[in-house]
C-alpha cells in the first residue's frame, strides 16, 4: 500500500530473523472458569457491581415491568427509551399503564434526533448478552434495535439480565459465546458501574460523560 | 523525534529534578497518590495467583512480539474487511500529516479526543492547531492539563500533579466555572462544558489499548464514558497507536485486561471496555461512517532489532512502575521532561531520543527493583536500565548499536580510573602492593569526591589490610 509499510515491515522482519525467538506457551487456566453455581455467580456479580455503584434490583419475571416503573418513579423520571421490538419491549409495552413514564423509541438515524436524545431524554432500557461475576460486568452488544448511545447517552441506564445469563469470567463468556469464531459485531461494551472519574486529587465523581446511575434488573 | 518533547527539557532533569524536591506541593500530591494506588493494587490482586497471570501476561506479549510483522499483516487485512481504514506512519510527524489530512478530506474543523499516549508522543494537539484544526481533549485529567497548557504528568492520571484547588482555580479562569472544592461540581461542570463539544465535533481521535489481529477488534479501556462518545458521536473515528499495540487472539484481551486496570489503578475492571470493529453498519442508527487506523511505528522497529532491549515493547502502558518508583514519587512526572516518564520513560525514551538527550535518564534511579517486581508483563526493567547506563559510557563509539548516542557519557578520566584498577585489581603481587599503599597513605584520600560525597562518607581505607589482618591473627593463634 504505502511505502511506510513496505518499510516498517521489512525492518521488523530484518530485526527478527537474526534472533533465536521462544515465546513461552500461554497457560490461561488462571482466567479460565470458577466453576461456580448459578447462585454464587449472581452472588459475585451483584457484590462487585454494587462496590462501584451500580444498583442491582433482584424481581421475578412476572413483575419486573412494575418494578420498573416504581423505580423510575422514585427517581422522578419522565421517560424512558426503549426497544419496543425486542421481546422484553413487548412486554414492557403490554405492562405498561397510564400515567407511567412515557416510553420512547430509537427509531431513527442518530442525525434525526441527537438533540433530543442529548437534552430530552431520562433513561434507557436495554437488554444484555449477558455479565460477568469476577469483574461485575455487563455485556453489551448493540444492534439497530439498541443502538450504541442508547446505553451511553441518558443519565440513567437500567439493563434488564437473567440471572442464569451469568458466567464466571470473561475468558469464560468469550469461549462459550464464540465472540471469535463468530466474528465481532461493530461494537461490543463491557460496563461496570456508572460513568466516573478520579482524574481531580483521586477524589471518586459519578456521571462524568457517560450515566450518572446504572440499575441492573436481575430476573430470577 | 516530533515536537513533543524539547531536547533541552529533556537534558535538563537535574535542576528540574532538584527544583520539584524542594516543592511540597509537588511531593505531597504525588505521594499520597502513589501511596493510595499501590495500596489498591495490592487489594485487587488479593486471592490471584499473580504470579501465574504475569507469567501468562508476559507471554501473550512476547508470542505477539515474535509474530509482529505477521500480526500487523493480518490486524490490517480483518480490519479492511470490515471497513476501517488503516494507514501506517514511520514517524509521529507522519502520522500528524496523515491525521490532518484525513481531516481535511471531510473538511474537519472540529476534533475532539480521548485519551492517547502515543498522540501525547506525537504533540498532535499542536500539530492540528496550527493547520487550523481545534483539538479538544475529552478525558477530565487531560482536559484540566489542556486547559493549562501543561503536559500529562502521568500516563494514567494526567493531572495527578494538581490539587483540588489549583484545579477550581484553573476552571476559574479558562472557562468561568465557580471556584469550589466540591469535586462533583468541578466534573459536573466539564460534563456540561464537553457535552456540545461532543455533539458538534467533525471527527473523534482516540488511542487503542490493545489492537486484536485474528477479528481485526479495538479495544479502549475508560471509566468516564468519554472514549465511547468520542468513538461514537462523531462522524469519522480515528483511532492512533504504536505498532506493538497487536494481539494475537481475541482470548488475550482477558488476561491483558486483568492485568492492566488492576496494576494501573487497583481496579478489577474499568467502566467501560470498548471493543471496536467497523464503521456504523447498513441497518445501524448510530456510530462513525468512517474509522481509520492509524499506525505509528516512531522508532519501535528500531528497537525490535534487539533481542534484548525489545522487551520494552511488551509494555502495556499500566502506569505500576512509576507508581511503585521511589525516584518518580519524589521527583513527579514533569521533571523528566519526555512523553513517558518513571521506570518505563527511562528504558522507552533513550531509543526514542538517543542517549545524546536522555542521558540523566537510565541513572535517574536507585535500582531497587520495584518496576521489575510489579511489572505485570515482566518487563526486565532494572536490566535494561543497566544495559542502556553501560551503552552510555561504552568506548567503542563505533559499534553497532540499536541506541543512538551510544558512549556520550564516557569520561576519559574514568575510563583511565577504571583501566587501571583492572591493571591493580588483575594480578595478586600487584593488588597487595595496592593495598598496601592505600592503608599507608589513608590520610590522603579526598573527603569530597563531587557529587557523589553530597550525601555519602566518603570511605576510608582501614590501616590494615584484610590480608594482614588475617596473618596476624593466624600467627597468634599458633602462638597460643
Amino acid at each position: 500500500m504505502s511505502d511506510a509499510r513496505s518499510a516498517i515491515l521489512a525492518r521488523l522482519r530484518q530485526g527478527r530473523d537474526g534472533q533465536a525467538w521462544s515465546a513461552p506457551e500461554s497457560d490461561f487456566a488462571v482466567v479460565a472458569e470458577r466453576r461456580w453455581t448459578t447462585e454464587e455467580r449472581l452472588a459475585h456479580f451483584e457484590a462487585r457491581i454494587s462496590s462501584v455503584n451500580a444498583e442491582v434490583i433482584r424481581v421475578s419475571e412476572t413483575h419486573w415491568a412494575s418494578r420498573l416503573a416504581e423505580v423510575l418513579q422514585q427517581k422522578s423520571l419522565s421517560n424512558l427509551l426503549v426497544a419496543e421490538e425486542l421481546p422484553y419491549g413487548s412486554t414492557l409495552r403490554e405492562a405498561w399503564q397510564r400515567g407511567w413514564p412515557e416510553l420512547l423509541a430509537y427509531d431513527q438515524p442518530i442525525e434525526q434526533w441527537q438533540s433530543q436524545l442529548f437534552n430530552e431524554v431520562n433513561a434507557s432500557l436495554t437488554g444484555c448478552r449477558g455479565a460477568i461475576a469476577e469483574t461485575g460486568s455487563i455485556i453489551l452488544w448493540p444492534t439497530p434495535q439498541e443502538p450504541r448511545l442508547m446505553s451511553l447517552v441518558p443519565p440513567v441506564h437500567v439493563v434488564v439480565l437473567r440471572a442464569d445469563q451469568i458466567y464466571d469470567t470473561l475468558h469464560q463468556a468469550m469461549a462459550e459465546q464464540g465472540w471469535a469464531e463468530g466474528g465481532m459485531p461493530t461494537n461490543v461494551v463491557l460496563v461496570s458501574g456508572p460513568s466516573k472519574t478520579a482524574d481531580i486529587e483521586q477524589t471518586l465523581a459519578y456521571g462524568v460523560h457517560g450515566p450518572r446511575e446504572l440499575v441492573i434488573l436481575v430476573l430470577e | 523525534m516530533s515536537g513533543g518533547i524539547q531536547p533541552d527539557q529533556v537534558r535538563h532533569f537535574q535542576p528540574r529534578a532538584q527544583a520539584a524536591l524542594k516543592s511540597s506541593q509537588i511531593r505531597n500530591n504525588f505521594r499520597s497518590a502513589m501511596d493510595g494506588l499501590m495500596a489498591k493494587r495490592q487489594a485487587a490482586f488479593e486471592g490471584w495467583d499473580l504470579e501465574a497471570l504475569r507469567d501468562l501476561g508476559a507471554s501473550i506479549r512476547l508470542r505477539a512480539l515474535s509474530r509482529l510483522p505477521e500480526l500487523l499483516e493480518t490486524l490490517e487485512a480483518n480490519c479492511v474487511r470490515q471497513g476501517i481504514q488503516v494507514h501506517w506512519a514511520e514517524t509521529g510527524d507522519e502520522a500528524c500529516r496523515i491525521i490532518r489530512d484525513l481531516c481535511r478530506a471531510r473538511g474537519a474543523r472540529r476534533v475532539i479526543k480521548g485519551k492517547s499516549m502515543v498522540s501525547e508522543e506525537m504533540d498532535l494537539n499542536h500539530f492540528l492547531e496550527t493547520e487550523g484544526i481545534e483539538a479538544l481533549e475529552s478525558d477530565l485529567g487531560e482536559y484540566i492539563v489542556q486547559l493549562a497548557e501543561e503536559t500529562p504528568s502521568h500516563i494514567i492520571m494526567p493531572a495527578i500533579h494538581k490539587n483540588t484547588d489549583e484545579i477550581s482555580e484553573l476552571m476559574h479562569r479558562t472557562t468561568g466555572t465557580d471556584r469550589s472544592r466540591d469535586v462533583a461540581y468541578l466534573t459536573a461542570s466539564a460534563r456540561q462544558q464537553l457535552r456540545d463539544k461532543f455533539r458538534s465535533a467533525d471527527v473523534g481521535i482516540s488511542g487503542v489499548n490493545f489492537a486484536v489481529a485474528e477479528t481485526g477488534t479495538l479495544c479502549l479501556v475508560e471509566n468516564e464514558g468519554n472514549g465511547r462518545m468520542t468513538t461514537t458521536v462523531p462522524p469519522c473515528h480515528i483511532a492512533v497507536t504504536g505498532i506493538e499495540k497487536v494481539i494475537e487472539h481475541l482470548e488475550d484481551v482477558a488476561p491483558l485486561l486483568s492485568l492492566l486496570t488492576r496494576s494501573a489503578t487497583g481496579q478489577h475492571i474499568t467502566t467501560y471496555v470498548n471493543m471496536i470493529s467497523g464503521p456504523r453498519k447498513q441497518a445501524e442508527l448510530d456510530g462513525p461512517e468512517e474509522v481509520h487506523l492509524v499506525l505509528v511505528d516512531g522508532g519501535r522497529s528500531a528497537i525490535y532489532q534487539d533481542q534484548e532491549l525489545l522487551d520494552t515493547l511488551r509494555c502495556i502502558r499500566c502506569g505500576a512502575c512509576m507508581n511503585h518508583c521511589p525516584v518518580y514519587t519524589r521527583v513527579g512526572g514533569h521533571a523528566y521532561g519526555t512523553t513517558y516518564p518513571g521506570p518505563i520513560g527511562k528504558i522507552l525514551m533513550p531509543h526514542l531520543m538517543g542517549l545524546e538527550q536522555t542521558r540523566d535518564l537510565p541513572s535517574a534511579s536507585s535500582l531497587c527493583g520495584a518496576c521489575g517486581e510489579v511489572c505485570p508483563v515482566r518487563i526486565p526493567i532494572p536490566k535494561l536500565l543497566q544495559r542502556l547506563r553501560k551503552e552510555s559510557v561504552d568506548g567503542d563509539r563505533m559499534r553497532a548499536s540499536v541506541v543512538e548516542g551510544h558512549g556520550v557519557k564516557r569520561r576519559w578520566q574514568e575510563a583511565l580510573a577504571w583501566n587501571g584498577f583492572r591493571w591493580l585489581a588483575g594480578h595478586p603481587g600487584r593488588y597487595r602492593l595496592l593495598g598496601w599503599l592505600m592503608s599507608r597513605f589513608r590520610a590522603l584520600v579526598p573527603q569530597r569526591v563531587g557529587g557523589w560525597s553530597r550525601y555519602r562518607t566518603v570511605p576510608r581505607p582501614a590501616p590494615q589490610t584484610l590480608h594482614q589482618l588475617m596473618r596476624d591473627r593466624n600467627r597468634r593463634q599458633t602462638h597460643e
